[in-house]
């Protein structure tokens, strides 16, 4: 019982389908819940792919994601940079900061919100439809959608974005860019993080980052160098991620055309959709590794023994690929029900923004199949270009076109 | 004091936030949502902090004799 699989190498090649899991994955998978892999820098890892057992990583505290972000460990992608945000900490340091947000993103405050997201979303396909057929739904829609609901949010002036969206793509390249090139986009980014902090240290208004300047100033319940880290950080999480759930939805939904055709037939069944896209999209970009975690001591995991000190990958687009959790799981079926799927997390770094991200993704969503009759892609699959080296498979655009009223 | 623990299944989304915080109080059950280990418990600050930090606000703690709701803070 105690024979261990050799390494594979990891990450694994790509799919050939950009929203689905590809044949190597699936195979893995179905060799046992734990694997040991050999990572690109030649150090290894055990890659998780049983849903229990991801969600055993997930939310036992033996499995840290501050020694994963630890200096003595190799620095991978965003790593160096999560160190000092809320996924580089284990409670209770974790716990204190977070506390601080937490209340602004939990299911009451999105709903109080989500008027003003269906505010903008109209505006937003007011001017699609107003504008030349076809268009990119990647600039007129799916990123500007997640951008200008976390700036009325945090208290963004929505005309900053745009270089935002600069630093933000230099950040997420994880392969692409050098380590000066992400270095000069970080302090770019904290530099105008305390300037904006300094402003509204001035002037406060009601939104999140003047209750974290309060949280500060009245409170002392963070520093200031984490006062800014948290800002900027709120505002890089929430909006590649909804945006490319998005456009991946949008591309699998037109390549299940008798699913689109339901979603279509009925918009109510639009929140059950959105857990079933959750569930089977893919947006991990090409090449790139999931945050790992690091042992503490000795675990038992998956009939694996896992000595301390060792790196371990929770997979949690591959869990949510369980025959076990879901039946039939590479099939899409936005009937599925429940919504168990870890696509946010769980435990500790369950994501901050799940509920407005779904939020989201409902009014986007609504939008779009309601407004926009018949909307569909206007380049075929393989026409879509990705950003080359993401963290996230990141569209570069995403031609659409509707029918004419 | 004893309070009374209960979450609601149909508010929870399973994000484990309470499991990860609170393992000997909170567990998923057969529908993989949480449930609390035993319904009825000794006063426990944590369970209070788990209340609180919930994304969707599913957990309620309550005074087991008055049926008061017991302050998150």
């Amino acid at each position: 019982m105690t024979s261990q699989p050799e390494a594979v190498k990891f990450p694994l090649p790509p799919s050939p389908v950009p929203y689905d899991i590809g044949p190597e994955v699936r195979a893995l998978a179905a060799r046992c819940p734990v694997t040991q892999v050999e990572l690109p820098d030649g150090t290894t890892a055990w890659a998780v792919t049983g849903f229990n057992e991801v969600r055993e990583v997930l939310i036992d505290q033996r499995y840290s994601r501050a020694l994963a972000c630890a200096p003595d460990r190799p620095q991978r992608g965003l790593e160096s940079i999560l160190a000092e945000s809320l996924m580089g900490m284990d409670p209770p340091e974790h716990s204190r900061l977070r506390k601080l947000v937490a209340g602004a993103f939990t299911e009451k405050r999105m709903q109080a919100l989500r008027p003003e997201v269906t505010r903008i979303v109209d505006s937003l396909l007011d001017e699609m439809i107003a504008g030349p057929r076809p268009t990119d739904l990647v600039r007129s829609f799916s990123l500007l959608l997640p951008s200008r609901v976390i700036c009325s949010l945090l208290g963004v002036p929505p005309g900053d974005l745009d270089s935002f969206h600069g630093w933000s793509n230099t950040l997420f390249a994880d392969w692409s860019r050098t380590r000066e090139e992400m270095a000069a986009a970080y302090a770019a980014i904290n530099g105008y993080m305390a300037e904006l902090v300094a402003r509204k240290r001035k002037d406060p208004a009601d939104d999140l980052i003047s209750v974290l300047i309060a949280a500060r100033d009245l409170g002392d319940k963070l520093s200031e160098a984490e006062l800014v880290r948290f800002c900027f950080g709120l505002l890089m999480a929430g909006h590649e991620t909804t945006a490319n759930q998005l456009n991946m939805s949008f591309v699998a939904l037109c390549r299940h055309p008798a699913e689109l055709a339901r979603l279509r037939a009925d918009p109510g069944l639009i929140p059950v959709a959105v857990e079933e896209l959750l569930r089977f999209v893919q947006i991990a970009g090409k090449g790139s590794i999931p945050p790992a975690r690091v042992t503490r001591e000795q675990v038992h995991l998956g009939g694996v023994t896992i000595p301390a000190g060792e790196a371990v990958l929770p997979l949690m687009n591959v869990a949510n690929r369980d025959p076990e959790a879901f039946p039939d799981p590479n099939r899409l079926d936005l009937l599925r029900e429940p919504k168990t799927h870890v696509t946010f997390g769980a435990g500790t770094h369950h994501c901050l923004g799940a509920q407005l991200a779904r939020m989201e993704l409902q009014e986007g969503f609504r939008g779009l199949l309601t407004r926009l009759p018949g909307i569909r892609m206007a380049v075929p699959l393989d026409g879509i270009e990705f950003r080359e080296g993401h963290l996230l498979a990141s569209m570069r655009e995403l031609p659409v076109t509707w029918d004419a009223p | 004091m004893t309070w009374k623990v209960r979450v609601d299944a149909d508010l929870c989304i399973s994000s484990g936030m309470c499991v990860a915080a609170v393992p000997d109080r909170f567990a998923f059950g057969p529908d993989q949502r949480s449930r609390p280990v035993s319904e009825l418990i000794d006063q426990d600050e944590a369970v209070r902090d788990a209340a609180a930090a919930c994304p969707v606000e599913a957990i309620s703690v309550t005074d087991a004799e008055t049926g008061a709701p017991v302050p998150l803070e």
